[in-house]
């Protein structure tokens, strides 16, 4: 039994939490939602690629770190806790998870060391319009190699370089790479709950199109992709919700009211140590999201779900109560808990919402016939 | 992130499980309220301690196996997969028994710690009273000095296992004109001292585990003090600290149970296994009971390193008592009517959630409320200030009680 990171992966988190500490305080995404021509922190972009976090999954003979999916685990819960504004989460565990679950030879070779060194940005582009992804979500073409119709909301669609389009093609279902700087290609900027991230409406008209894997295995494909993301998201989450309840737990004990600290009320303290029970149900489950990521073991549908429906839980209970632990003052503009409100939602809700998650739950646990 | 045995924790696991092959007595009666149901737990703990499978961490000259914390977890957990007796001894060796190893002098460890690894003797909990039940210092049961002896009134309650327990360990009242936790005092004393009355309590469930404990001029040495004089609420913290360490998983019908009676009823609207609110309810009780469990691994890893389980362990009982008690209630509405029923013969699956519908109430007091559980994690992993205590610095006489 060992079950949590290695003093190695430990050091890792470490060091990235003092990176982002420096680089990435909560004005660095402030400074993104203050500034509507910006959807992200290129120089805070830049210094992570810097670092080669973006190559962490990515195997050295294509440029990365070769790392496991544990090390990538501890990046992300730190990227979540600093709320940084980077296309991290697209770009790697989305695109680069993609083209490493599907991808040709040629086609890593192509694309993922540029990935590694922050050269291109990616994104994901499945949705079209509200409610869950299915087969008949997927009404975009693919014909003799040139894509149309549109998707949205693509999470990074107006900066990335690089598309992951789910569309038809000859009647099948399949996942395409769209260079998104090249003809064909109309990205509308949307205005979203969370301006710290950017998002698009990609349309595509006869913009060239490449299939990724095989034909017919998009719906599949997208799957394992939204598997794996959904259990680095679950980091993510973890890590904004721990920062949501220091952020509450610091202002219950400064806050005074009727002549002694709000921390010290019941109403305040049980409501932090939901959060804090919430929060470490949710780490445990993204543990063992991690180690089925790692291991890739039979379990990981089953263990993607747990840890995305865990942790959506976690982040959106814990932002929206240390917002309401702030009182009136975590109502306003200048005070960070709205950041953490709107993040919690967009995490929540771009790898697919907790109510489809749960369904997927119960239906992979008839499926392995557990009861 | 590996969920394998370490090629060490490997062979232990595999010398436990034969030797559990090997040990565990067949269909054994489990009810220690029975004489033979009691025989076979002490002749059970005999063995297990005989081959150091006891006390797992305790040193081998008090009678335990000399091991680490992570054997006890895995031995543990292999022990669980088999039917054994029943375990008179967890308030013993969980919760009184280290206390008198941690605060007693070397007499009575010497006479108490090797009879109770062997399952000789069986040990309750003298704590809680009717004027204080989350608030342990409260209590009221005085022990008045006379010469070499203490003189013990009042009453006790909540008390498992009393009635057959031999030794019990007791928290009482030295000095009322002190502060609520300065004027108590440990003791352990003799179940069958003159002057003590034992009556079980019926709880809801129908079964009787508490009992009432009443004090009338009994009698005890001071040789029986455990710790200094009015020194008892910080001994008892040690008692109490093992107490929640103590309390593990609660047992009872899991998500799967549910899902399997969701395949044999139906609601208006068609098979009960395809209800989507039922389908979302049990994703919700899955990621708590798997989150549990994989918090348990967190700390068995924090154990196996060597190191001190983080505060994580402090959520299981809130989590899963409430969980309990949530799903059982969900099952009921499924079966309708039908959930009335509590008879084994006549109810859905054996009446297993009707049966822990009546015993999920017990759970979240029991061993600390919901309510303490939260507060307790406020205070002490999110270090969140302590409440006003109007009682904390008058003299103990002087509080104020309610009825």
């Amino acid at each position: 039994m060992d079950f949590d990171f290695s003093d190695d992966q430990k050091f890792l988190k470490t060091e990235a939490r003092k990176f982002l500490d420096a680089r990435s305080p909560t004005s660095v995404a402030r400074g993104v939602l203050d500034d509507p021509e910006r959807s992200y922190d290129a120089d805070l972009w830049k210094a992570i690629a810097a670092q080669g976090w973006l190559g962490t999954t990515i195997p050295e003979e294509y440029g990365g770190l070769g790392l496991g999916g544990v090390e990538l685990c501890a990046i992300a819960e730190e990227l979540g806790r600093a709320l940084a504004p980077v296309p991290f989460s697209s770009t790697v565990y989305f695109v680069v998870e993609a083209l490493l679950v599907a991808g040709s030879n040629e086609q890593k070779q192509r694309w993922l060391p540029k990935i590694a060194v922050g050269q291109t940005i990616g994104c994901f582009a499945s949705s079209e319009r509200p409610g869950p992804l299915s087969e008949s979500q997927v009404t975009a073409r693919v014909d003799g190699g040139r894509v149309s119709g549109a998707k949205a909301p693509v999470t990074d669609g107006d900066i990335a370089d690089l598309a992951v389009v789910l569309a038809r093609e000859a009647g099948q279902i399949s996942l395409f790479l769209v260079e998104l700087g090249g003809e064909g290609v109309r990205r509308e900027t949307l205005q979203t709950l969370d301006p710290t991230r950017g998002v698009a409406r990609l349309v595509f008209d006869g913009a060239p199109a490449e299939r990724l894997g095989g034909a017919g295995e998009g719906l599949a494909l997208a799957q394992a992709v939204l598997d794996r993301a959904a259990i680095l998201l679950a980091f993510e989450q973890v890590g904004g919700s721990d920062r949501a309840l220091e952020m509450a737990r610091d202002y219950a004990l400064q806050r005074f009211a009727f002549g002694r600290p709000i921390g010290s009320y019941q109403a305040i303290k049980h409501k932090l140590a939901d959060i804090y029970i919430k929060n470490e149900l949710a780490r445990s489950n993204a543990y063992y999201g991690a180690w089925a990521l790692a291991s890739g073991a039979a379990e990981l549908p089953l263990a993607a779900a747990a840890a995305r429906v865990s942790a959506t839980e976690a982040f959106w209970f814990a932002a929206k109560e240390s917002l309401q632990t702030h009182g009136g003052m975590g109502y306003t503009w200048d005070v960070d808990c709205h950041l953490f409100y709107r993040r919690a939602q967009q995490l929540g809700l771009m790898a697919g919402g907790a109510k489809a998650w749960k369904e997927r739950l119960v239906s992979q646990l008839e499926r392995r016939n557990v009861a | 992130m590996d969920f394998n045995d370490t090629p060490e924790e490997a062979e232990y696991r595999a010398r436990a499980r034969d030797w559990l092959q090997k040990n565990v007595p067949k269909s054994p009666p489990h009810d220690t309220e029975t004489p033979t149901g009691m025989a076979a737990a002490k002749a059970w703990q005999r063995k297990k301690a005989e081959a150091g499978y006891a006390a797992i961490t305790w040193p081998s000259e008090w009678g335990g196996g000399g091991g680490a914390p992570w054997q006890a977890v895995i031995f543990g957990e292999e022990e669980a997969a088999f039917e054994t007796p029943g375990n008179p001894f967890v308030i013993g060796l969980g919760m009184c028994v280290p206390t008198v190893m941690t605060a007693g002098n070397d007499v009575d460890k010497t006479r108490f710690v090797r009879p109770a690894v062997l399952g000789e003797e069986i040990w309750c909990q003298l704590f809680s009273e009717p004027g204080g039940g989350s608030d342990v210092a409260a209590a009221r049961t005085r022990a008045v000095r006379d010469g070499d002896d203490w003189v013990i009134n009042g009453q006790k309650v909540w008390t498992s296992g009393a009635h057959y327990s031999d030794f019990g360990l007791l928290l009482v009242r030295t000095d009322p004109d002190a502060p609520k936790h300065k004027g108590l005092t440990m003791f352990w004393l003799d179940m069958k001292s003159p002057g003590i009355d034992i009556r079980p309590i019926h709880q809801m469930s129908g079964a009787s585990n508490f009992n009432e404990v009443y004090f009338n001029d009994v009698r005890v040495k001071d040789s029986q003090r455990v710790g200094a004089l009015n020194d008892g609420w910080r001994v008892s913290l040690v008692t109490l600290m093992n107490e929640r360490l103590a309390v593990g998983g609660l047992g009872g019908p899991s998500w799967r149970a549910i899902m399997r009676l969701a395949q044999d009823v139906a609601t208006l609207a068609g098979p009960a296994a395809k209800d989507a609110g039922l389908r979302e309810k049990i994703a919700d009780w899955y990621v708590q009971a798997e989150g549990l469990k994989y918090t348990r691994y967190r700390t068995q890893t924090a154990l196996s390193r060597g190191q001190t389980p983080g505060p994580e362990s402090s959520i299981g009982k809130v989590v899963s008592a409430s969980l309990m008690q949530d799903m059982a209630n969900t099952a009921l509405e499924l079966e309708d009517q039908f959930g009335i029923i509590s008879d084994p013969k006549d109810a859905p699956m054996a009446g297993v959630f009707q049966s822990a519908l009546l015993s999920a109430p017990g759970m979240r007091i029991a061993g600390g409320t919901d309510e303490i559980m939260r507060n307790i994690i406020a205070e002490r992993v999110l270090g969140l200030p302590q409440d006003v205590r109007l009682d904390k610095d008058v003299p103990f006489k002087d509080v104020p009680t309610g009825r």
